[in-house]
């Protein structure tokens, strides 16, 4: 059984995103995802000032066993990028929903709407 | 559903994650493939390797027979206990597996992979012609490798007196019975340690008080990282049925003499050797971040291009490594392709880590 916490969104590609009270949105991937990649070992961050749609490629996370793309949950622009992964990759491991990727500023905020709740999510992944 | 070991129950109640191994259900790591990695390379680790086919061939010609189907030759097993690594090849020099062949009293004892099980007994019996031989699968029998710098005194202290004994005495590439075991100091991971065939209903116990003991039961992820550091060739990945030994860095498992041995593929590797031979395996090294991956294109300026056939990331050095088919001519720089972007890697020989010490 892994960790969903109840107040984030998820996409069914395995993100989580968080709605900050300055009306931006932090992603990071589950603890479902973290558990399926291994031991993660690098992450390709997105470039700061980037315009995603939603499900648009923002990143790359490469465990010992595999490369797995990163999706963007919702459209948006990136304001900040988690600079720490560079030096500890392992954090996604370790503390999936602290270790968050980027930051996005939402150009719809009505499409986290559309992500999946902690419920949605839990069933999706069979739970 | 795939097939198990005896010791499936066991993977699962200490929490591996399993994968699909060659139709076998086999643990990928049991919490952390990193770790796993890291406590072979400094102490010890137990793999269950019950999943590999170990054959015995015995009669009157069995050695005669091993002399036609291997590239190595096992008239360099000088007495019963010794053991050597060869390749079988077809009659194109490509290899249809490798494999571990041990000598014992009354004839010799293969030990090949899992996946290529079916490929191997249908290839063996085309070639049994009319020698005086007898091969017979000894699928009842499990095997667990015990791998790292402490492994041998740590197992030691766990059985028998004169098991202990023999684990003392065993020298690199000996194998000897004692009892309804076999134990030999092989391995495949660039560390000391053993490959231990035990009778199946025995294994579980065996298993259960290596861990009882502190030793951390280690997954096919970490085995795979640790080969790849030890510069270890894994059959359908690195080699195949298209590629001959001497385009794989395993030149030196092919006995050349007596001439007078032909040995299944001499013809064709002497063919290859008369024209040259193309391609090389090489080891990469990626100093910038990234994973090197199998199947990425290596471009060689100058020379040509050549292919990574296994990558991953190396804990012990802690950058990405590769094993990579490249054409002779390349020197000691080359570029990969990662996600359309080119990258510089470095061209080594490829053995990156041995005996916990950095090569490269």
């Amino acid at each position: 059984m892994s960790n969903i916490p109840a107040e984030l969104r998820f996409a069914e590609s395995h993100e989580w995103a968080r709605l900050e009270a300055d009306g931006t949105v932090t992603v990071g991937i589950s603890d479902h995802a973290q558990e399926a990649l291994g031991d993660v070992v690098f992450v390709e961050l997105a470039e700061v000032g980037k315009v995603f749609a939603a499900g648009d490629t923002a990143g790359v996370v490469e465990s010992v066993k595999a490369a797995s793309d990163i999706y963007s949950p919702v459209g948006g622009e990136v304001i900040a990028v988690n600079e720490d992964l560079a030096g500890s990759p392992e954090e996604l491991n370790n503390d999936p929903y602290a270790a968050w990727i980027f930051k996005l500023k939402p150009s719809d905020k009505a499409e986290l709407d559309k992500l999946l709740d902690a419920a949605a999510y839990k069933a999706a992944i069979g739970e | 559903m795939g097939q198990r070991t005896p010791l499936y129950d066991l993977h699962l109640a200490l929490g591996a994650k399993m994968v699909d191994f060659g139709g076998w259900d086999m643990p990928l790591h049991y919490g952390s493939q990193v770790e796993e990695h890291h406590e072979v390379r400094r102490d010890c680790g137990v793999f269950d390797v019950s999943h590999m086919t170990v054959i015995d061939v015995t009669g009157p010609q069995a050695k005669a027979w091993l002399q036609h189907l291997l590239a190595n030759d096992v008239e360099r097993l000088h007495s019963p206990g010794r053991a050597l690594y060869s390749t079988m090849l077809n009659e194109r020099g490509g290899i249809v597996d490798d494999m571990i062949v041990y000598r014992l009293e009354d004839g010799y004892r293969l030990v090949v992979n899992a996946s290529t099980r079916d490929q191997d007994l249908a290839w063996m019996q085309a070639q049994l012609g009319s020698f005086d031989v007898q091969m017979t699968e000894r699928s009842e029998l499990a095997m667990l490798a015990i791998q790292g710098p402490h492994a041998r005194h740590r197992i030691a202290e766990l059985v028998t007196q004169s098991r202990a004994n023999l684990i003392q005495m065993l020298k690199p590439f000996e194998g000897h019975v004692d009892g309804d075991w076999f134990i030999a100091r092989t391995g495949y991971t660039g560390e000391d340690g053993l490959e231990i065939a035990l009778p199946a209903d025995q294994a579980p116990g065996f298993f259960n008080d290596l861990v009882g003991a502190g030793i951390s039961p280690i997954g096919l992820g970490a085995r795979d990282t640790l080969r790849v550091e030890a510069g270890m060739n894994l059959y359908g990945q690195d080699i195949h049925q298209d590629v001959s030994p001497l385009a794989s860095n395993m030149a030196w498992s092919i006995a050349w003499e007596p001439a007078t041995r032909r040995f299944i593929g001499r013809d064709a590797l002497e063919a290859e050797k008369t024209a040259g031979v193309q391609h090389k395996l090489v080891g990469l090294v990626l100093e910038e971040r990234g994973v090197l991956r199998a199947h990425q294109v290596v471009r060689i300026a100058d020379v040509g291009e050549g292919e990574i056939t296994s990558g991953s990331f190396s804990p012990t050095l802690s950058k990405s490594i590769a094993l990579a088919r490249v054409p002779m001519a390349t020197a000691d720089r080359a570029e990969v392709e990662i996600r359309g972007k080119w990258y510089p890697v470095r061209v080594v020989k490829p053995t990156f880590v041995r005996h916990g010490k950095t090569l490269i």
